[in-house]
């Protein structure tokens, strides 16, 4: 088998072996072959175990692959389930230390004892870069067994190492460590190998989609941040500050344009992004499930009041604090609809790096042009995993600033009202402040309140207001990016959002060979643009995939959908916290497309 | 031909219409009408560019009041206690904004004590009114945290938990600037508001403002009669603007004038003959002893204008980031394709 398995690392969380697992991803790439890493961390800064899955794949799928063909054991309390995992024919590259006896012992993969204690102890002076670098000798045990050569591990050690040339020496002493081990005492018996190749990967690299979406933010203007750390969203408003501290600052004034502010909690990082939109400024907060939650009571201020602002939620397994290092879709029905009354709001869905980049840009736009929060919606696994892509493009569009009057305008108008809709589009015109003109001000309240923001109670004018409030939310359905369509005239159709998107790509791939047909539509927005009524209404049968136990975009569909379409959804679900594989959408679909066939490929 | 100077108009010419609002829809006798009315005074006097007036609440009776005075400046209602932090991004968008709060006992010292307490220590600069009855209004008669222990309640109930004094909580924090007034001294109230309009930081403002309905019986520590006989001046407050000349005409050692941030002056005439307004560890044991005798002690209390607020902090540029366009805010081309190239 030649560059189409998946390796798994199975480690210590805090034992450095996310290093390792880098510099083996990125020799692998520096081949030319595609590269799928996915980390399944624990919520724990040390001692807990951490999986690593490399999926090398000539075919360029993005998903996770569920089958593992080589495992590295390196944590013993793991040993026993890890093992039964691996595939029939598949390695075992394990700490010598380890029984391979009850589940552990198979008699259908190939067993590479390796001494890593003894050999780190045998190479490395005592102290705390030992228990690092023993990992780095499992990434010389595979280099030799897949043929990789110690060249090119070394150039991924440079790429993982850039700024500590020092660390390359240690670890390649490591690597070598692993090499001349694995070339003396195990001979190779497996039949997995890397060969380089060439036009799959040219011009690709490696990017999470944090910093996808912090360049996203810093690209589409945003001047103020106020986040509260949490997991896995916090690496995007790090990435956010490190382009700042890069790109925004004088050199010789030192002065800075971007205000960071890390807030005491959620509902203060919400309130500060709402109020630095409501004085023009481009805005920004990035939270995950729970920090969400607090921000539900803003939420509803912002789109009574109309107010701009960007809120990038890094989806976590939930409910409660739930499992805050697993991906889901959860927070999909939650992040439409949040707050209390009747709201709306504006959802993006990023699938791939691109669009964590550039719907985290188009955000500011649309917040400003519809005066309303806008909710981009990644998940753990886009957010926290690097996924190979293109080099993002420079945009080449100004800001959409939207509806706002300056003191010109206003000098020509002979009367305004923040919330009148002149146009008939359901957008008001919006004055900051500080623009001097004395017609500008007006009262920016969560209360009722009619045209000319001035307090109201007035039945007739409140049901107005809400009305209008609907009518904008129609003018988004048209404005919010459009779903991205694959039809052939099939009567099946999948339809899916965000990473899903990567195992539905692998899964009708499957379909097809297994003489299945499918067409696809992938939701990129809410509210639904009304391209994906109609492409319903083209098929009998739509197999709505999604990361979540309740089908939330099920039911949001069922509910926005003419009755008769709503039937011709089927919920295809996956919800255990680790990314969605190509067999949880195939076998669930197979099964309802052809009830009477064989059991499931799966 | 010369024009005769406009009489009744403030230094930026305009009159004192201009920092009215909407009629009030408080209770008549209401302690927070008479702060509108002292704000109306201090603004207009101060000249304070009604564009460039951010007026912040929360939700309460106090929190309506932003709508009250100076119509043509923008206003913002947030949500309950919620406040200082809509006010720290407004800020944050653009630093020409005079940003001012209006909370009440509820908005700062219940619901919104975390994000009181935030501003405080970030020192926003910014100017940040408690109107501190002790009570719910709108929600008819309920204590807040910063009733007395042992105050009592209209219907008989007494407090027995501690009191939250906002000002000693916001010296703790590191606040630059704290004072405590009460609503029906606008000979107080007026030079306080106009000293912390100054004041380049948070400056706290508590104003004792009696709620007529609620919390002005018998056996209330907030309520007109409780104010009157159990306040002590710590001195009388002067503001002095930058462009007026201190004139002294006071015995030395009798009144300690400080210089604010922008070249103004207040100046306390002192009453007990030592009170120092720059002294933090006074300032708090000051408050202390004022609370166990029982003693509504007004006055500035405290006042550092050597610090540091927010944005300064932030090595904001002058230019607010809100009037910031693609050229400033976008990496240039150039960089875009190195900083692309870095990744591969």
């Amino acid at each position: 088998m030649t560059n189409d398995f998946t390796i798994r690392a199975a480690t210590v969380n805090g034992s450095g072996s996310q290093s390792s697992n880098l510099v083996l991803t990125h020799a692998i790439l520096r081949l030319g072959v595609p590269v799928v890493p996915k980390n399944v961390f624990p919520s724990n800064i040390e001692g807990l175990p951490t999986w690593f899955d490399v999926r090398l794949s000539p075919k360029g799928y993005r998903c996770r692959s569920r089958e593992v063909d080589i495992l590295v054991a390196l944590n013993a309390s793991t040993w026993q389930t890890d093992v039964p995992d691996v595939k029939p024919g598949g390695a075992i590259v394990h700490d010598a230390a380890y029984q391979v006896a009850g589940a552990a012992q198979r008699d259908d993969v190939f067993y590479y004892p390796v001494p890593f204690t003894d050999l780190a102890k045998e190479h490395f002076a005592q102290g705390s870069p030992r228990k690092y670098l023993i990992n780095m000798i499992y990434v010389g045990v595979l280099a030799h067994l897949l043929g990789i050569d110690a060249q090119v591990v070394e150039a991924a050690l440079y790429d993982q190492f850039r700024n500590k040339p020092a660390a390359v020496e240690s670890n390649m002493v490591a690597v070598r460590v692993g090499i001349d081990y694995a070339r003396e005492h195990l001979p190779k018996r497996d039949h997995y190998r890397v060969e380089p190749m060439t036009g799959l990967t040219d011009g690709l690299f490696l990017m999470d989609g944090n910093r996808a979406a912090a360049l996203g933010a810093l690209m589409g203007g945003c001047t103020v941040v106020s986040w509260y750390p949490i997991t896995p969203s916090t690496s995007l408003c790090e990435a956010f500050i490190q382009y700042a501290d890069r790109y925004r600052v004088d050199p010789q004034t030192k002065e800075r344009k971007a205000a960071v502010i890390q807030a005491e909690d959620e509902l203060a990082a919400i309130g500060m992004v709402l109020g630095a939109g409501w004085a023009g400024a481009r805005a920004m907060t990035s939270t995950s499930g729970p920090g969400l939650s607090l921000m539900a009571e803003y939420a509803g201020l912002g789109y009574y009041a109309e107010l701009p602002g960007v809120i990038f939620d890094v989806q976590r397994a939930g409910p409660s604090t739930g499992l805050p290092t697993r991906t889901l879709q959860g927070d999909v029905a939650f992040a439409y609809t949040i707050s209390h009354g009747d709201t709306k709001h504006i959802v993006l869905l990023p699938g791939t790096i691109e669009e964590a980049y550039e719907l985290g840009m188009q955000a500011f736009d649309l917040a400003e042009r519809f005066q309303t929060p806008v909710f981009v919606l990644s998940d753990l696994d886009l957010g926290m995993n690097l996924w190979l892509t293109a080099p993002l493009a420079y945009p080449e569009r100004p800001f959409d600033r939207g509806k706002v009057l300056t003191a010109e305008d206003l000098e020509k108008l002979e009367s305004w009202g923040r919330y009148r809709d002149d146009d008939h589009d359901g957008i008001p015109y919006r004055t900051v402040p500080g623009t001097p003109h004395e017609n500008a001000g007006y009262f920016t309240r969560g209360s009722g309140h009619d045209e000319y923001a001035r307090y109201s109670e007035s039945s007739e004018v409140y049901q107005r207001n809400l009305d209008r409030l609907a009518r904008k939310h129609e003018t988004a359905r048209a404005s919010v990016p459009k779903p991205l369509i694959e039809e052939a005239g099939h009567p099946a159709a999948i339809l899916a959002y965000g990473t899903t998107h990567h195992a539905v790509v692998e899964a009708r791939d499957i379909l097809r060979e297994a003489g299945v047909q499918t067409d696809y539509l992938r939701v990129r927005a809410l509210p639904l643009a009304k391209e994906i009524a109609a492409f319903v209404e083209r098929h009998e049968r739509v197999y709505v995939v999604e990361q979540n136990r309740d089908g939330q975009l099920q039911g949001i569909l069922r509910s926005e959908l003419p009755g008769a379409l709503a039937d011709r959804l089927i919920s295809i679900r996956h919800y255990n916290g680790v990314p969605i594989d190509a067999p949880a959408i195939v076998d669930p679909l197979l099964a309802a497309e052809r009830p009477a066939a064989a059991p499931a490929l799966h | 031909m010369e024009t005769a100077p406009k009489t009744n108009v403030n230094i930026i010419g305009l009159t004192r219409d201009v920092y009215k609002g909407s009629p009030s829809t408080l209770c008549a006798g209401c302690g927070h009408n008479s702060i509108t009315n002292h704000l109306i005074k201090a603004l207009y006097e101060y000249g304070v560019p009604p564009h460039l007036l951010a007026k912040m609440s929360g939700i309460g009776c106090s929190s309506k009041t932003p709508a009250y005075f100076v119509e043509q400046a923008h206003g913002f209602n947030g949500v309950h206690g919620r406040m200082p932090s809509a006010a720290t991004g407004a800020k944050l968008a653009n630093r020409d904004l005079m940003v001012l709060g209006i909370s009440g006992d509820g908005d700062t010292a219940s619901i919104g004590l975390g994000q009181y307490a935030h501003l405080v220590r970030r020192n926003l600069d910014c100017t940040y009114i408690v109107e501190d009855n002790g009570v719910y209004g709108l929600t008819k008669g309920q204590f807040s945290a910063t009733a007395d222990r042992g105050s009592v309640l209209k219907k008989g109930q007494v407090n027995e938990f501690e009191t939250i004094d906002v000002c000693g909580l916001a010296i703790e924090l590191g606040a630059t600037f704290v004072a405590r007034s009460f609503s029906g001294d606008g000979k107080q109230l007026v030079p306080l508001l106009q000293a912390a309009f100054s004041h380049r930081g948070t400056a706290v403002l508590d104003v004792i403002s009696p709620c007529v309905t609620f919390n002005d019986h018998t056996g209330s520590t907030k309520s007109y009669a409780y104010v009157k006989d159990h306040e002590v001046l710590l001195h009388t407050t002067d503001y002095i603007s930058p462009k007026e000349e201190v004139v002294v005409d006071y015995e030395p050692g009798t009144a300690q004038d400080i210089e604010l941030e922008d070249g103004s002056h207040v100046v306390l005439r002192k009453l007990d003959g030592s009170y120092d307004a720059t002294d933090r560890l006074g300032a708090i044991r000051t408050i202390h002893e004022a609370r166990e005798k029982g003693e509504l002690m007004t006055g500035l209390l405290y006042v550092n204008t050597d610090a540091t607020d927010l944005c300064e902090r932030e090595r904001l540029p002058l230019t607010p980031l809100a009037q910031l366009g693609e050229s400033a805010l976008r990496i240039g081309r150039e960089d875009w394709s190195k900083l692309m190239s870095s990744f591969g």
